[in-house]
Formats: C-alpha cells, sequence, structure tokens
C-alpha cells in the first residue's frame, strides 16, 4: 500500500496527527521507564566495585546516547528543511533542540553525581565528558541564534546552516578531545570503562534507552504542535481549531 | 573571476589601511590578554612555561573573534553586501575574498607577535618555531569558521556576544592542535602530527566554510 | 523581456501582495507605486534577485530566473535604499570597486567620465565620509552611467535626495537607456517627468 508521505509535511495535517501520537508516546515512556527503573533497582546485581552508585548508568548512558542521536536528527531535519523548504522539517528541529539540551544536561549531572562517590571528584576533564559539555554548548549555541532572529523563515535558515556545520565538527572535536585526552593522561580518570555487564543490567539500561526515546520523540512532538500553533496563527485552519 | 576577487580583497585591505587604529587594537587586546595570565596565576616560571602554548592559543582565538563582526558587518549595514550576492562572481569565492583579507589583517600580525610574547613566557628555540606554524595554519581556519559565524549573526539582536557563543566551541578542535603542537614540541616531542592534524582542518575549512558562509550571508541579505 | 507570473509574498504574517503578474519589454519603464508598507521594496528585491518568493515565477527572456544565475545576474542592476558608498574610501575608489564587483567598465577613464556626468568631478578624490546626502546618492547613482551594457535596471527610490539637477540628469539618463533597448522597474514617491510613452504604472495596493 502506497502511503503519501508528503501529505503529513503539511502543518495542517501533521498537527492532528501528533496529537494523537503524544499520548502514545508519554504511556511508553512511562511504562518502558518503569520497567527499566524496576529492573535498574532491584533486579540488576549490585557491583562489586562500585557498589549501589553504579546503578546511576541506567540514566546516564541513555541521556548521553539520545544527546548524540537528537542532534544528529535535528540536524538532518533543519538539513531537510533548508533544501527543499519544507516548513515541518524546520519546525522539527527547533521542536528537537530543547529535548536534545535537556539530555546533554542530564548526561553531565548524572555524570557528576556518579563520579563524586566513584572517583571522589564532581568533575573530570574526560574525554566523553567534555565532549558532552561542548555538544551542550552547540545546542545552546543553535536556540541562542534562532531566539535572536525574528523572522521565523530566517531563523530556520540561519539554525539549519549552523546545525550542518555543527555536525560536521561534532566527529572532529569528539576525536580532538581525545586526541587531548591521552596526551594529558593521569589528570583525568576514564569514565569510558563500563563496570563488566551483567545480562540484566544491559536489559534494564537497553529499556532505559528506549524510554528515553519514547520520551524524547514525545517531547518533540508536544513541542512541534506548540511551534506550528504559534506560526499558523493566523492561518484559517487555526482559527477553526475546538477550543481548550 | 581573478578580477573579482582582488578587487574584494584590495578594498578591504584599503579601508583597513583608513582605519588602522581599528585594526591595532585587536593585536593590542591580544598583547594585554597575554599580559594578564602572569598577573592572575602568579610570576613563578615553570608553570607560566607549561602554560604558555595554550595562554596565547586561547587569546588569539579571542582576538580573532573580536574582529569578526567587522568582517561583514559594514557591508550588511551600508548596502555593499547586497551589491556582492547580485555580483555575476559566485559569492563563496568572493566571501574567499573578504576572509582572505581577514587573515591577512588580523591572523598574520598575531602569528608574528606571539614569538616575542612566547619569550615573556619562557619559550625557547624549537617551540617557537612550531608556534609560528601552528599559528599560520591555525589562524586563516579561525577566519573561515568566523565567517560562517559573523554571516550567520548579521544584523541579529545581540550579535556580538551570540558570534561568540557560535564560534568558540567550533573552535576547539584548533585549539588543541595548535596548543598541542607547541606543547609537545616543549617535551621534546614530534609536532608533525599536530601540524598535519591542523593542516588537514585547514583543507576541510578552506573547502565547506565559503559555502556556508556564502548561504548565512543570503539569508541575512533576504 | 522580464515577465512575471503570480508572485506571491508574505512578510511574518502579513500577505503584501499575491496573483501579481506582469511584464516589461525592450524599451519599456514600470512605474511601481504603492502606499508605504504595499510591498514595494520587497517586490524589487524578489525581482533582481535578493528575497525569495513565496509562490510565482520569474523569467528572463524567456528562462525562468534561477538564485546565483550568472548571465542574468550579468545583465541586471540594482540600486537599493543603501548606497553601497564605503566611508573611509574617495568616490572614485568607490565607483572603481562598485564596477569591478558588477563586471562592467572600471578603467580609471570610465570612472572619471562618469564622474563628470553626474556633476561629481570636483568631490573626485574626496572620502565620502565628507559628502552630503545628496552628492552620496549621485555618486551612487554613478553606477547607472557604468552600467549601460545591463539591459534590466532595478531602481529603489533612485530619486530620493537629489536636487533638481540631478533629477534631471537621472530622467535623461533614463531615457537613453529605454532608447537603447534597455528595460526599468523602479518605485519613487515623487512626481518626477519620466519618459513619455514609455512608462507605465503598477499600483501594488490596488
Amino acid at each position: 500500500m502506497a502511503v503519501n508521505w508528503f501529505k503529513y509535511a503539511s502543518p495542517q495535517t501533521f498537527y492532528p496527527l501528533a496529537g494523537r501520537l503524544v499520548p502514545l508516546f508519554w504511556l511508553l515512556a512511562i511504562v518502558l521507564g518503569a520497567i527499566g527503573l524496576y529492573i535498574g533497582f532491584f533486579v540488576a546485581p549490585t557491583d562489586f566495585q562500585q557498589g549501589e552508585s553504579y546503578r546511576i548508568i541506567f540514566i546516564h548512558v541513555p541521556a548521553a546516547w539520545m544527546s548524540m542521536v537528537i542532534y544528529v536528527v535535528m540536524a538532518a531535519w533543519a538539513g531537510l528543511g533548508l533544501v527543499l523548504n519544507t516548513r515541518l522539517s524546520s519546525m522539527m528541529a527547533t521542536a528537537l533542540a530543547p529535548t536534545g539540551a535537556l539530555m546533554t544536561f542530564l548526561a553531565l549531572w548524572t555524570g557528576a553525581l556518579w563520579g563524586k562517590p566513584t572517583w571522589g571528584t564532581w568533575w573530570a576533564w574526560d574525554a566523553r565528558m567534555t565532549s558532552e559539555l561542548i555538544l551542550l554548548f552547540l545546542y545552546i549555541g543553535f536556540m541562542a541564534l534562532q531566539a535572536a532572529i525574528d523572522d521565523p523563515r530566517r531563523a530556520d535558515k540561519a539554525g539549519a546552516i549552523l546545525a550542518l556545520v555543527g555536525v560536521v565538527n561534532v566527529p572532529i572535536i569528539y576525536f580532538s578531545v581525545k586526541w587531548w585526552n591521552t596526551l594529558h593522561q593521569g589528570a583525568s580518570v576514564s569514565l569510558t570503562r563500563a563496570p563488566s555487564m551483567a545480562n540484566a543490567m544491559l536489559l534494564g539500561m537497553l529499556i532505559m534507552a528506549l524510554a528515553f526515546w519514547a520520551y524524547s520523540i514525545g517531547a518533540a512532538l508536544l513541542r512541534v504542535r506548540s511551534v506550528i500553533l504559534e506560526r499558523e496563527r493566523h492561518a484559517g485552519w487555526v482559527r477553526e481549531l475546538p477550543p481548550g | 573571476m581573478g578580477a573579482a576577487f582582488v578587487a574584494v580583497f584590495r578594498r578591504d585591505i584599503l579601508q583597513a589601511w583608513r582605519r588602522r587604529a581599528d585594526w591595532l587594537n585587536t593585536l593590542f587586546f591580544f598583547v594585554i590578554v597575554v599580559s594578564l595570565f602572569p598577573l592572575g596565576v602568579g610570576p613563578e616560571p615553570e608553570p607560566l612555561r607549561t602554560m604558555a602554548p595554550g595562554i596565547l592559543w586561547v587569546a588569539a582565538l579571542l582576538a580573532a573573534m573580536l574582529s569578526l563582526q567587522r568582517m561583514f558587518g559594514d557591508d550588511f549595514a551600508d548596502g555593499t553586501l547586497e551589491q556582492l550576492i547580485l555580483a555575476p562572481q559566485p559569492l563563496p569565492w568572493l566571501a574567499l575574498a573578504k576572509i582572505a583579507a581577514h587573515w591577512l589583517l588580523t591572523g598574520v600580525p598575531l602569528t608574528l607577535l606571539a614569538p616575542v610574547l612566547g619569550l615573556q613566557f619562557g619559550l625557547e628555540g624549537e617551540p617557537l618555531f612550531v608556534l609560528v606554524a601552528a599559528l599560520l595554519l591555525g589562524t586563516p581556519c579561525l577566519s573561515l569558521i568566523g565567517a560562517v559565524g559573523a554571516a550567520l549573526t548579521l544584523g541579529v539582536r545581540g550579535g556580538g556576544v551570540l558570534v561568540a557563543l557560535l564560534v568558540l566551541p567550533l573552535y576547539i578542535p584548533i585549539l588543541i592542535f595548535g596548543a598541542g603542537a607547541v606543547a609537545a614540541s616543549a617535551a621534546g616531542i614530534s609536532a608533525a602530527p599536530h601540524l598535519s592534524l591542523l593542516a588537514a582542518g585547514l583543507l576541510l575549512a578552506l573547502a565547506l566554510a565559503p559555502w556556508a558562509t556564502a548561504a548565512a550571508l543570503r539569508v541575512a541579505a533576504e | 523581456m522580464l515577465e512575471i507570473t503570480d508572485l506571491a509574498c508574505r512578510r511574518g504574517e502579513r500577505l503584501l501582495f499575491r496573483g501579481l503578474s506582469f511584464s516589461v519589454g525592450a524599451g519599456e519603464l514600470l512605474w511601481i507605486e504603492g502606499r508605504n508598507g504595499a510591498g514595494k521594496t520587497s517586490l524589487l528585491r524578489i525581482l533582481c534577485g535578493l528575497g525569495v518568493a513565496d509562490a510565482g515565477e520569474i523569467r528572463w527572456r524567456g528562462r525562468p530566473v534561477r538564485r546565483g544565475d550568472e548571465t542574468f545576474a550579468r545583465e541586471r542592476l540594482f540600486l537599493g535604499h543603501a548606497n553601497a558608498l564605503k566611508d573611509d574610501l574617495t568616490v572614485a575608489e568607490n565607483l572603481h570597486f562598485a564596477a569591478r564587483i558588477a563586471g562592467s567598465d572600471g578603467t580609471l577613464d570610465a570612472v572619471d567620465r562618469v564622474l563628470e556626468a553626474c556633476g561629481l568631478a570636483a568631490v573626485r578624490g574626496s572620502p565620502v565620509r565628507h559628502l552630503s546626502q545628496g552628492q552620496r546618492r549621485r555618486a551612487a547613482l554613478g553606477r547607472l552611467w557604468l552600467a549601460q551594457a545591463q539591459p534590466l535596471w532595478i531602481l529603489d527610490e533612485p530619486f530620493s535626495a537629489l536636487d533638481t539637477d540631478s533629477v534631471d540628469r537621472l530622467s535623461a539618463l533614463l531615457g537613453a537607456h529605454l532608447e537603447r533597448g534597455g528595460a526599468a522597474v523602479l518605485t519613487t514617491h515623487q512626481e518626477v517627468a519620466l519618459p513619455a510613452g514609455r512608462t507605465r504604472r503598477l499600483r501594488l495596493d490596488a
């Protein structure tokens, strides 16, 4: 069966579709999150080196994964919007940025909470932590640029160029930070060596990752709905929406 | 095509020459920032020597960034940018001419000044040469990447701070390899890998930045 | 030569115009009228390729105009609100640069002749900073004298800030341009004597 995907590329048809999808993803996020946390806290065994504090990886690792995935997805939407001039793609990019920044912040914060009891320091200039910090700067730059431009069309295009430049730079930054880190051995602790994984840990982490995916998609859809409303508030179809 | 490139390049140099005070300020800024570090950190020669590559590079980054707003700002305000966009020559090519002029006006003087400041921090001999080589490869990258940021923030509220927010994270690899080259040489290791990576970065920036800049300029002029 | 079909433009939430169609032939001048904010400048910027239309098509000599179209770029000249002059450069240097960028005749002789023709020979070597508003506009208009080879002129308020002598000179230049088979699209608030018989009017807010 051929689905006309372009039908959903118009904000007008996408708005109600997103509205139906949001509760679905919320539900998925809550259920998966509950299962994942249950496994993480009660099923997964205590780590013999790190004790109970390692359990924060059930939040930390999925957040770090999402922070990187969302940046790439955001740049892809933005690039699509720039090339094909589809408004909805640009709106998706705008809607994803805050969630990506939140994930990055969460990864940094949980990393610090994990580092204190385990290595006795809140912050280490480890390659992953430093890259994550720079990723947060990139998200902030994207959001600040879009916020500073009044005309939404110009904001979309400028943001897209920045996101594309950023996505080319992310691997270079990651590589350079790793290189820098290996040259300054001893000054840092390596957070990269995960404790040896029991099956239950792996399962818990994967389920948590899926919960984070569901949350991110739900949050992005919710936000894109308000972006659509804000930008199209003078269009006829928005005025005809039932109040509330 | 060559004629237009030369015309843009020459005009930018000529204009900068007529307002040399503006460009000298960038250099003084560089010198002052570098001089602040010993005052903040303390005059012991050993820590200063180890920190010198990082200090010089961070100061060069900031100085190059401060001068970015002028790259397209005047042209945007007085309408010259419209004429550049409408010119029959490809816009990335004309943007490259402006970037080249910016590099000659900031990158080259910073490179020439840096060894003198390096001496103040106890750098001697080979590390000084490596510093110059690294700056020669790195400062064009600063102008190229900076041009994208400058073009994106044209006519935007709070453009000065915003350009720092956009550009500085992208400068990080250059800072790492540039300062790393000098540090490696000071530690008696070969700086060649760092310098090759800087050169690779320069080629990549040269290949991509003019196009991104041109696209951003078009968006700004719409 | 220039054909516009079904052009639409939106600024923010405001629809400036839509379904706009017209054409400008060789030897014709189109005077775009309308109150402030009717979209005159937006229309001119779309015509010359700076702005992007929300719908519609622009054809030049029968071919649709694409962004970065080199032939079209060589054949059209745009003069905007801003003078595109550098305060620190002299009048001659500015014109010389403008000609080189536009790909038109930019020899020093040609620049001198133009300065003579638009009455700026006396300030040839002064930095633009020292010029009056009217003199600056005349210096910017100097590009028209250099652009005799470009058949399409798109001019946004070319008569503003000019004294009567300069207005007459510019009208004469426009007449000669149309006589040669050139085309022009312009906006102006002043009632000026535009070449009779060759001028058509288009009201944007009608």
